[in-house]
């Protein structure tokens, strides 16, 4: 008997020589244990060396193999083609980013937004290293932990339509990630990162929609951090308007 | 964009505050004055209902209950526009859609005020 197959519907393109993304069929053997990951590592292996995605850990973690599966932004290192069964199974870029070639998409909007929230601990002064590390209780660990479990994998921009349609708002893990850090007890530059948070482009621009925290795989909830951004940012804007030396 | 910029908390905290008017009181005010009393459920005269009205407190209450929901409106309303493709017109959008609820809001307090 034959081995079982399933078919991937694969977008291929290179820009500079194709006009356009186009889809590529291939099939490959269908295991119950395999990911769509593993369906691509098997085509480029054995049928077409030139298809080019990212992937690195294969377990959740790197946050590089982010692809629109079916329609839907997806780890494909854990998106398992039994729950696509009997296909086909449509592996396209993710979308809302720029493509630079087949799956890969450009990082680097993301990256300068990550950078501009400012995603580290801020000091007004560091302490000596002598004097020992930050200490932190788990309670003060549990206000932010959720937030810093990001993987940076951007399914969040993927499923997100305001991004989708001005790419100018910062987004959902940007904002997420601004906000862990702003609940950090060891943190001090709220001040620094609340203004980048809550100006035009930040979270006002977001609707409410939902989809990034339904997207995420690693239970961020992008969209608690924007809500609750906006409520303090809300807060913060008629504090300042009410007392002047209130919103300093 | 500078004006966005400073304007925006603003707008939001109207609509985040009229959402909770708009879901919490109104329902209640559909329930009583569109069934409750209409249907006789609540024994209430015309001219009761027409001397509460006339209390300042209950005017200030009327005020906040059909003013802030206009906001919540106007906020929505701008976001549907923009979202359906309407994005290169984004200023003119949420001047009409702002600017409509503060009509409605010196409306309201207009017929208050009378
Ligand atoms: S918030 Fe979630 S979906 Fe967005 S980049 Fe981080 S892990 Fe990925
Ligand atoms: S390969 Fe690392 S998250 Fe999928």
């Amino acid at each position: 008997m034959s081995e079982e197959t399933i078919t991937l519907e694969v977008t291929r393109y290179r820009p500079g020589h194709d006009r356009e993304p186009r889809a590529q069929t291939f099939s490959v053997p269908y295991r119950k244990d395999w990911v769509v990951l593993d369906a691509l590592n098997h085509i480029k292996d054995r049928t077409d060396g030139t298809l080019s995605y990212r992937w690195s850990c294969r377990m959740g973690v790197c946050g590089s193999c982010g692809m629109m599966v079916n329609g839907v932004p997806k780890l494909t290192c854990a998106a398992f083609l039994r729950d696509y069964h009997p296909g086909p199974i449509r592996v396209e870029p993710l979308a809302n980013f720029p493509v630079v070639r087949d799956l890969v998409i450009s990082l680097d909007d993301f990256m300068e937004k990550l950078r501009r929230v400012k995603p580290w601990i801020i000091r007004e002064v560091e302490k000596p290293v002598a004097e020992g590390e930050y200490l932190q209780t788990p309670a003060q660990l549990d206000l932010y932990k959720q937030f810093s479990m990001c993987i940076n994998c951007m399914l969040c921009y993927a499923a997100c339509p305001v991004y989708g349609l001005d790419p100018v708002f910062i987004g959902p893990a940007a904002i997420a990630l601004g906000y862990r850090y702003n609940l950090d007890s060891r943190d001090e530059g709220y001040r620094i990162r609340q203004p980048i948070l809550t100006e035009a482009v930040g979270v006002w621009d977001c609707t409410f929609v939902g989809e990034c925290s339904v997207v995420c795989p690693k239970g961020v909830d992008p969209a608690a951090a924007i809500q609750r951004s906006k409520v303090a940012g809300a807060k913060e804007w008629f504090m300042s308007m009410l007392l002047p030396w209130g919103g300093r | 964009m500078s004006t966005r910029k400073t304007s925006e908390p603003f707008w939001w905290g109207l609509f985040s505050v009229g959402g909770v008017v708009a879901a919490f009181l109104v329902p209640v005010h559909l329930f009583l004055h569109g069934l409750a009393v209409p249907l006789g459920w609540i024994p209430v005269s015309p001219a009761r209902i027409q001397a509460l009205v006339g209390h300042p407190l209950i005017k200030l209450y009327l005020f906040v209950l059909i003013a802030l929901p206009l906001y919540h409106w106007a906020h929505r309303f701008r976001f549907i526009l923009e979202d359906v493709g309407l994005h290169a017109l984004r200023a003119p959008i949420a001047v009409l859609s702002y600017g409509s609820a503060v009509v409605g809001t010196v409306l309201t307090l207009w017929v208050l005020l009378r």
